[in-house]
């Protein structure tokens, strides 16, 4: 593997990230709990959409064969995008959505702040613009998990289901493989596996505090961000997400 | 136009109080919350604004239909602020309704079991992606067209708000016609998307500024009080006459055979609406009645447990806090 190719494959990893989350919150649009909510959703599916751009068109840029990040949002298959599992999961309830939210949040945040240090400028330049909106996310996210943790009853049971559903797709964000090691000896990336103990530590305060339990199991699934298998749930994303580019081809929109 | 036959209320207030009410609005002062009103004025404004705060809302699902298929990343952005905008303005509308004693929850009940009314254009569905253009072009264009009046209107609070959506408003309109002029300049697929999307939303936005005035009974009353600012047909005619140049440089046929500028009147001439199926709309009939308010009530239940938990929450950080003290 090339450092190119490496370089190319973490970026993607970062935007479809973003795209695929930012695609699920969207799906929330008119139909939250409350408006402060469907604000709040669209909001953060705005900047993830945003932060897209901005990662997929770098990504084609490295890649050097004139993609642009529509043709790589709107024009590859699943097995070709390269998002965490835990951003395809369906929404679930509300409870989930949030939850999903925060430990995606909570390892973006992270992330980001390392990657400001990017011996890459424009990788650094993403990161410090993504990194202030990420912060917002996150302080959302945290609030909102711990009034439903620490709420009603049914708040706090159906939080802790969702943390059951969702924990065997955390471990996924700290898996590394060739290409992590690759951007770790350019100086462009972290270790993804160093990020692990101040992500517990965050997530353990917040979890503590809405009064939930981390499930006592250090399983994790994985395949998404290898691209080496997806869950179901992706294909019928895209399908949606892709209809139309794919519908008329090479019309401009 | 958001609030459609706003039945005005009449009132039974001393005679004194009226005329010097009276006598400020036509002096172009501004009613606050805690100035005196009749209640007639108070009741007619809840109606209206409350209508009005209900189409925002109910405004997001035609949108939001397309959020998930929008063509690129941009045109997904753009979508996102747009119903992200628009769920602030209701917002905004319902907090100038709470100002007249009126809680959210109260307004949103209302909504839901069907007492109040939200503008009849969003009881038509959005089916090709051009209709996102036209929505904002057509939709927002002839909202602006009663709100831009409305920032003179009497009340404060509704007239700070007006100011404050007209802004972003006028944004849309112009984001709406940038979207659906790339179509209409696109593959031929793309042009007869955009006029599949005017031929089916012209007359529902005609429609937007309520019946004729000759059929308009409540007009009367609130001119007085400055709370509706033009007649229905006044409004209708400045938008055919805005939009119909606009179609044509598009180069889409705005759908009505009898479309002509008359040249006396100086303004164009055109075909009324089917008021029969106008009626039939805001009677619950439209095509999309059921299934909006089926989804806003979906939502409304659903959350119930999210609403309750958070203020559980709430409750219990202030005793604790409270005991920590
Ligand atoms: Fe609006
Ligand atoms: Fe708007």
């Amino acid at each position: 593997m090339t450092r190119d190719d490496a370089f190319a494959q973490f970026l993607l990893r970062m935007g479809d990230n973003t795209l695929i989350l930012g695609h699920r919150v969207s799906e929330w649009c008119g139909h939250a709990p409350v408006l402060e909510e469907d604000i709040a959703l669209a909001n953060t599916a705005l900047d993830l959409i945003g932060q897209t751009q901005m990662w997929l068109g770098l990504a084609g840029e490295v890649q050097g064969q004139g993609k642009s990040a529509d043709d790589l949002a709107f024009l590859r298959d699943a097995w070709d995008f390269r998002n965490v599992l835990l951003c395809e999961v369906p929404n679930g309830d509300f409870g989930r959505t949030l939850m999903r939210q925060f430990l995606f949040d909570a390892w973006h945040s992270i992330q980001l702040g390392r990657l400001m240090k990017s011996s890459d400028e424009r990788v650094a330049a993403i990161a410090e613009k993504a990194s202030k909106e990420v912060a917002y996310h996150l302080e959302r996210s945290a609030d909102t998990v711990v009034g439903l943790g620490d709420g009603t009853e049914e708040s706090h049971r159906r939080m802790q289901e969702a943390l059951d559903y969702l924990w065997p797709y955390v471990g996924e964000m700290f898996q590394s493989d060739e290409a992590d090691a690759e951007m770790v000896k350019a100086g462009i990336a972290p270790d993804p596996a160093s990020l692990r103990e101040e992500y517990d530590a965050l997530i353990s305060r917040i979890l503590s505090d809405a009064t939930l339990t981390i499930p006592d199991s250090s399983f994790a699934h994985k395949g998404g961000r290898t691209g080496a298998m997806h869950t179901e749930h992706l294909g019928h994303l895209l399908t949606q997400m892709q209809w139309l580019q794919r519908a008329y081809p090479g019309a401009k929109w | 136009m958001y609030a459609q036959m706003i039945k005005s209320e009449a009132t039974q207030d001393d005679p004194e109080k009226l005329a010097a009410f009276q006598a400020r609005i036509d002096a172009g002062e501004k009613i606050e919350p805690k100035d005196w009103m009749p209640e007639g004025y108070r009741k007619t404004l809840i109606r209206q604004i409350g209508q009005h705060a209900h189409s925002e809302i109910v405004g997001q699902l035609p949108e939001g239909n397309w959020i998930t298929r929008a063509p690129t990343l941009e045109r997904k952005a753009i979508l996102l602020a747009k119903v992200q905008d628009e769920a602030g303005h209701g917002l905004y509308l319902y907090c100038a309704a709470e100002t007249l004693g009126v809680s959210r929850d109260e307004i949103t009940e209302m909504l839901l079991d069907g007492r109040m009314k939200y503008s009849s254009i969003f009881n038509y569905p959005t089916l090709n992606w051009a209709d996102i253009g036209a929505v904002g072009w057509l939709v927002d264009g002839a909202a602006i067209m009663n709100q831009v009046p409305l920032q003179r209107t009497s009340f404060g609070p509704y007239s700070r708000a007006m100011i404050r959506i007209c802004k972003e408003e006028s944004f849309h309109q112009r984001q709406g016609y940038d979207a659906i002029r790339k179509m209409a300049e696109g593959t031929p697929e793309q042009k007869k998307m955009a006029q599949d999307a005017l031929n089916r939303l012209w007359y529902p936005s005609l429609m937007m500024f309520g019946p004729s005035d000759k059929d308009s009974v409540h007009s009367a009353q609130s001119m007085k009080w400055k709370i509706k600012m033009n007649t229905n047909d006044e409004l209708r005619q400045k938008f055919v006459d805005q939009t119909v140049p606009q179609a044509e440089y598009l180069g889409l046929t705005v759908p009505d055979e009898n479309l002509k500028w008359n040249e006396e009147r100086g303004h164009y001439d055109y075909t009324d609406p089917d008021w029969s199926e106008f009626f039939d709309v805001i009677q619950g009939n439209g095509p999309c009645n059921v299934d909006r308010l089926a989804d806003r009530n979906k939502a409304w239940d659903d959350g119930a447990w999210v609403r309750d938990g958070l203020l559980a929450h709430a409750k219990k950080k202030a005793a604790r806090q409270h005991a920590a003290e």
